[in-house]
């Protein structure tokens, strides 16, 4: 069923110079999927999203993000996604308000009150005017997301959107995440909190440039005998060094 | 090209320049400071140059000798000598640029002798036309021959009619390459790139979307420039302005062209910054004829100075203001104008990258 897959990538390689640090990987990423790509600092997370967004041509690949050929129509594959990236990327001196007219301008988005949209779902109503520098991390990283969603994209990529960031906002965030789920849509995010591995569907632990565990949490937890995720993740990475 | 996205990008740039205290006055101020600094604080014309004058035949004749060169305005007899060495001693000491030694015998044999202070090769070889220009002007009396000097096309021979012109293409290629270069790198630098990069934007839409504001700042540069000229420093404009106009347009769209271009090899400000300076500034400054006459520059050099864009702007907005040149005359180096700038642009789209 061709179209029920969002993502199906095979030997996924990005090399730097003699550096490998994406190598050999695997991802096939179904639609209205929550998929989590975790791992520690350096594990090669960051290389492997973008170049799932086309922001990175990899070294080489096989495969398609939806539909589209990951080396050849890397602009065609931005049409349909929203990329969130793990520094701040909005303008800070502009407003909530103006930084989404700006990409709403970027995306042609043609539908109206799409802003009004995304303020009221994002709950950044009081938040509307005030300078994108001036917000709290937490507050920014949701105006980050509603910048990625304005065009209402088939796949969001998150990279590290917690990071920094408290425990209630984390719950908030996971809120708003579901409720995108569960509109269709295929998220596949990284993080490093490995806590919130629970919250995937979906997930591939990646440690120095490949993939070394992956599957369904609660699935892992069966056939590995243990109720805790992240000590299978920490057994993984040990067998590995 | 989605207009859109142009718009949308456009209007962004414009709330962040309007925001940003340094961009406005890298935008207004500068210019303004450039205009005056030149404009008033450099000119090639000096006058009541300091001059010691050792009379030994003290006639009418060699008064009048003197009163010629007091006469012109250019020279200031400041002490009169007595004796031969003071003239060293004047000159060494720099209190005065010029000697005048009128030995006795003057009236017969009409010989004295002028020293030039030569350690500013500039100042001297203007002395050296003026005193030039003051025996041809006796001799027109003397000989009662109808004899008339005429400069053309900068009839008072001030130097500000040449300058301000040329500080015109200055002016633009600093603002309109270091406001542009800077424009990209800078959200290299900040992270806004990442995501921009992350949507469909193609190159044309991110560089004609920047260029757009910073070419009306260009205008209102412009605008302000040639009024300052002609209102405050009444530089004659005797050309067609439609012509000027337009010339101006097409070389500020290319400098910001260029200024774009040299942002997509770097991504840091400072990079940028230097360099825009380096390669704007610098080959304006010293390789347009802004300054530095080209005809006398090494063959190589003047090789070189073909390279430069500004030359042939310089060259056109001279013969604009100065000479009223029509605009055939000008044809050859209002194409290259027209080349380069279209090359700067065709390159800065082909070199950005939407890539991490």
């Amino acid at each position: 069923m061709e179209s029920n897959i969002s993502i199906d990538v095979r030997n996924l390689t990005k090399k730097f110079g003699d550096f490998v640090a994406v190598d050999n990987i695997e991802i096939q990423v179904r639609k209205g999927e929550i998929f989590g790509i975790l791992g520690p600092n350096g594990a090669g997370k960051t290389t492997t999203i973008r170049m799932l967004c086309g922001l990175l041509l990899p070294t080489k690949a096989e495969g398609k993000v939806n539909n589209f050929d990951i080396m050849k129509n890397p602009e065609d594959i931005k049409k349909s996604i929203g990329y969130v990236s793990q520094k701040f990327s909005l303008y800070e001196d502009l407003t909530s308000f103006e930084n989404l007219s700006f990409y709403e301008g970027i995306y042609r988005v043609k539908e109206k009150n799409v802003k009004e949209w995304v303020i009221k779902t994002l709950e950044l109503e009081e938040y509307k005017n005030k300078t994108a520098g001036k917000l709290p991390l937490g507050i920014r990283q949701r105006l980050a997301l509603g910048c990625a969603i304005m065009h209402k994209p088939e796949i969001l990529f998150l990279d590290e959107p917690t990071s920094g960031t408290d425990p209630v906002y984390r719950r908030s965030f996971w809120d708003i995440i579901y409720k995108f789920s569960s509109e269709k849509k295929t998220i596949v995010l990284t993080t490093h909190y490995l806590e919130e591995a629970e919250f995937c569907e979906n997930i591939a632990l990646i440690f120095n440039g490949k993939i070394i565990l992956k599957g369904r949490p609660n699935q892992l937890k069966e056939n590995y005998k243990k109720d805790n995720l992240e000590e299978i993740f920490i057994e993984c990475i040990k067998d590995k060094e | 090209m989605r207009i859109k996205r142009v718009f949308a990008i456009s209007k962004k740039e414009y709330l962040q320049i309007i925001r940003d205290p340094i961009s406005l006055s890298l935008s207004f101020l500068m210019p303004a400071v450039l205009l005056f600094l030149f404009g008033y604080a450099i000119s090639f014309d000096i006058k009541n140059i300091k001059t010691c004058v050792l009379d030994q035949e003290r006639n009418s004749k060699s008064r009048n000798f003197i009163s010629n060169f007091e006469s012109s305005g250019y020279f200031k007899v400041i002490s009169y000598l007595e004796r031969e060495d003071e003239i060293d001693k004047f000159l060494d000491s720099g209190k005065t640029a010029l000697g005048i030694w009128i030995p006795q015998n003057f009236s017969k044999n009409s010989e004295a002798l002028i020293v030039i202070d030569g350690s500013d090769a500039g100042n001297a070889s203007l002395i050296l036309n003026y005193i030039s220009d003051i025996f041809l002007a006796d001799k027109e009396n003397s000989s009662k021959i109808n004899l008339k000097i005429r400069f053309w096309y900068n009839e008072d021979l001030k130097s500000r009619n040449f300058i301000i012109p040329g500080l015109i293409a200055l002016i633009i290629a600093i603002i309109s390459a270091l406001l542009s270069s800077l424009t990209i790198s800078r959200e290299w630098e900040r992270g806004t790139m990442e995501k921009l990069i992350s949507t469909p934007l193609k190159p044309s839409e991110v560089i004609i979307g920047k260029i757009i504001p910073y070419f009306l700042i260009g205008i209102i540069d412009l605008v302000f420039s040639v009024l300052i000229a002609c209102l405050l420093f009444k530089v004659p404009l005797k050309g067609n302005l439609f012509f000027l106009s337009l010339v101006s347009l097409i070389y500020l769209f290319g400098g910001l062209s260029y200024g774009i271009l040299i942002s997509t090899a770097t991504k840091s400000q400072i990079l940028s910054i230097q360099i825009s300076i380096v390669s704007t500034y610098l080959p304006t400054l010293l390789l347009s004829g802004f300054i530095f006459a080209i005809e006398n520059m090494p063959d190589i050099i003047q090789t070189i100075t073909y390279l430069v864009p500004a030359k042939y702007f310089i060259f056109i907005v001279r013969n604009i203001f100065l000479k009223g040149s029509p605009v055939n005359y000008l044809l050859f180096q209002f194409i290259l104008l027209v080349l380069f700038s279209l090359l700067f642009f065709a390159l800065s789209i082909k070199k950005f990258k939407k890539e991490v």
